[in-house]
């Protein structure tokens, strides 16, 4: 092989790459020098602040205010909450990897209690929180420089840690790597955290912390962004379709691990663990560990609601867990069809279906109620009002899933309440499914629907609330009704 | 009710307590008055080195109720280099007594039977000296605080009422002193009003008084390792709030009571 240079070329050749690349390392170095400086940009969760545009450090102020509030929880639910900023999850913080981070952290002079923060993105004893614990009506100041790239959580340290935590003390901070990250159309903020409150989940009133519940891992509330419906109805994560969303999700703890899953959605990229790699790619659930966090990436193709869950399913069902992602856009029937027919399926045996079917739901077991409805006797009379209230929190507790939020159902599965005929034309009927549930086929607006509406394990008062909100909500109108026709019923 | 509860606090003074200073009328004898305890164990509820083992406490006086801003303002009235205008920076921070209308005014956000707050360890260390008495160590304030160790059930349920106090949001007003149940040397308010300052309030970390004394193992999880009893949530707010406090520190939610000698 003839060589491409003489010898003596290449000697040449080697020394003046030699002085390129000094010269370039001086360049760099130079380049990282702290330039001029600047206020943080805070956001609220599930906002972002606008992508770092420097191709240089800067020091970087941040002004936090620690701030005990009481706000909501759930529906008719409120809890003291210690927040960085106001709000559960604290706020959004975006730096440059080797940005100078000048920290005042003030602790509103109303506070209880002694406050500091340890950010997970910090090198240094206690991620900070050893030089800012923070009296009532105090500032404390202290500095460091971000010299890893990656998502991070920050919380408050101070003892009992856990129990600071478990009240709304945390928030992501994002350290950006010098060459920035790539451009999305849509970025947003979400934490998954635990209450644990004395009540259990939807019981009304300012709720207490429950220390023994914490200790047991056992939370009434598992919750996306603070409160359950933070991320439902007008509040939802929005985008469209051919759009990339960039997720900085992070879980508070203070106990569970997420297993974070976005219904319908394939996660194209995942930095596991909020790192500065694209570990993995082409996930469809992925780990968050408690004080961890992670960087999730994917291009929306087919219009739509999609669903975060913590797939730990129970927590999404019953504590609160769920948040949604709508879509707009036109339809792709190449990638994703809807549904293309609705057959009669016998399977092998009829037998052995017969035998399915009496033992479904909607049958004898009247157990859970009894000491429930013995209480009642004793309740005062609902005035309208606040028998629509209280329907309007049982119907979103236990019907929404099924029957949408504005009562439309599932096209050809479950059938609509909103401007229902069947559910209009016999009360006492009404009042007995909610009871016991129902199985079998319904002819709803002159649709048939043949599925399966568990019993609901409700007393007798929550079935006259919510039959008298679904039947003058969603364009019905009727009459209320009382707890004695619900008595009446029941005795039947 | 609150009959009762004079009637019951006027019994264990005429046991306990010494002959308070100034007993013109009634109340304020009530008010001024000290209960004899006999002392005992103390298990630190936290040390750095691990020497977790038992201190003895010797016999003391302890206040029955918490210093009020009537008391207080006999002092600065006495004492005119601690009124507001007058103090010194370093002996009391910018918010030293800023709930008063003037120094030697209560004013409408000061009710004079409410535990005086605002006020610095310096300030509350100078009124106990003003009386003859000094402030009770974190040992005997600890002792007096802690629930008994008779029924673990009872201790369970007043650490949950005393944490539930914590989590709970405060009143910028304290409330008046000696309206609750007192304890079982017969005690009011040690907890339920305001956070009290002692006299060795960041002693028990490395730096010291007045240092950069929150260097310590408390914070960050570690704190956990070197407890006696990791499961009080209650007495780990209460240390962790003593041990970011600074001696010129004037908060609305802290005050203090006195102690002294039993011989």
């Amino acid at each position: 092989m003839r060589p491409f240079l003489n010898e003596t070329g290449r000697i040449i050749a080697a020394f003046a790459f030699i002085l390129v690349l000094f010269f370039a390392g001086c360049g760099n170095e130079k380049s990282e020098e702290i330039k001029g400086e600047e206020n943080a940009i805070l956001t609220d969760a599930p906002y972002v602040p606008p992508p770092i545009t420097r191709d240089y450090p800067t020091k970087v102020i941040v002004n936090l205010e620690v701030k005990e509030v009481v706000s909501r929880l759930a529906d008719g639910v409120t809890y003291n909450k210690w927040t960085f900023g106001g709000k559960v999850p604290g706020k959004f913080i975006r730096v440059r990897e080797g940005d100078l981070v000048e920290f005042h952290l003030h602790n509103h002079p109303g506070s209880t209690m002694l406050h500091n923060i340890d950010l997970h993105a910090v090198t240094g004893p206690g991620g900070g929180a050893e030089s800012s614990n923070t009296a009532p009506g105090h500032t404390s100041v202290f500095s460091f420089k971000v010299l890893n790239p990656g998502l991070y959580v920050y919380h408050c340290a101070t003892p009992p840690v856990g129990l600071h935590i478990a009240n709304g003390m945390y928030g992501l901070i994002l350290v950006e790597p010098k060459e920035g990250l790539p451009r999305v159309d849509r970025e947003y903020y979400v934490m998954q955290s635990e209450f644990y409150t004395q009540g259990n989940f939807g019981d009304p009133g300012l709720q207490m912390f429950d220390m023994q519940k914490a200790v047991d891992e056992n939370p009434s509330y598992v919750v996306f962004n603070g409160e359950v419906g933070s991320l439902l109805g007008d509040r939802a994560l929005k985008a469209g379709v051919g759009q990339t969303v960039r997720l900085f999700i992070g879980d508070g703890g203070p106990n569970l691990v997420s297993s974070f899953h976005l219904i319908g959605e394939i996660f194209d990229e995942v930095h596991m663990q909020g790192g500065s790699l694209v570990t993995q790619k082409n996930v469809g659930t992925t780990l968050i560990p408690a004080g961890g966090t992670s960087i999730l990436q994917f291009k929306l193709e087919v219009p739509g609601t999609y669903t975060l869950v913590d797939h730990s399913y129970f927590r999404a069902q019953s504590k609160g867990c769920v948040g949604k992602l709508v879509v707009e856009g036109a339809e792709n029937k190449t990638i994703y069809s809807g549904k293309q027919s609705d057959e009669i399926y016998l399977g092998s045996t009829e037998k052995e279906e017969g035998n399915i079917q009496q033992a479904a739901p909607g049958g004898n077991i009247p157990v859970g109620n009894e000491p429930v409805s013995g209480k009642q006797g004793g309740a005062t009379p609902m005035d309208a009002k606040s028998l629509m209230a209280t329907g309007q929190q049982v119907f979103a507790q236990n019907c929404v899933s099924c029957h949408q939020t504005n009562g439309q159902g599932i096209p050809n599965v479950f059938p609509p309440l909103a401007k229902s005929d069947f559910l209009m034309a016999d009360k006492e009927r009404s009042i007995r499914i909610a009871m016991h549930g129902l199985t079998g086929p319904v002819t709803v607006n002159g649709k048939t629907y043949n599925n399966t509406m568990p019993q609901l394990s409700l007393t007798d008062q929550q079935i006259a609330a919510v039959v008298s909100y679904i039947r003058n909500s969603f364009g019905n109108k009727g009459d209320m009704v009382s707890v004695e026709e619900v008595k009446r019923v029941r005795g039947k | 009710m609150k009959v009762i509860y004079v009637v019951f606090a006027l019994l264990i003074t005429a046991s306990n307590v010494m002959t308070a200073k100034d007993n013109k009328d009634q109340f304020s004898h009530q008010k001024s008055s000290m209960v004899l305890v006999k002392g005992g164990r103390y298990i630190p509820f936290w040390k750095d080195d691990k020497s977790l083992v038992p201190v003895k406490v010797k016999p003391f006086y302890m206040d029955a109720f918490p210093v009020t801003n009537a008391e207080f303002l006999k002092f600065v009235k006495a004492n005119p280099a601690w009124q507001r205008s007058k103090v010194k920076r370093i002996f009391a921070g910018s918010t030293y007594l800023r709930h008063w209308k003037d120094d030697l005014e209560l004013g409408p956000g000061a009710t004079p039977n409410s535990p005086v707050t605002n006020v610095s360890w310096f300030a509350a260390k100078a009124y106990a000296e003003w009386k003859g008495k000094r402030l009770p160590t974190v040992a005997e304030w600890e002792f007096v605080a802690l629930p008994g160790a008779k029924s673990s059930l009872r201790d369970k349920m007043l650490n949950q009422k005393i944490l539930e106090w914590y989590l709970t949001p405060k009143p910028q007003r304290a409330g008046t002193v000696g309206v609750g149940k007192p304890d079982r040397f017969g005690i009011y308010d040690m907890h339920g009003l305001v956070f009290e300052w002692v006299d060795d309030f960041n002693g028990i970390i490395a730096g010291g008084l007045g240092g950069d004394g929150n260097e310590s193992g408390l914070f960050c999880g570690s704190g956990v390792v070197n407890s006696s009893d990791p499961a009080n949530y209650a007495a780990f707010l209460r240390f962790a709030f003593r041990n970011g406090l600074k001696a010129d520190y004037a908060l609305y939610d802290l005050g203090f009571r006195c102690a002294k000698d039993a011989n």
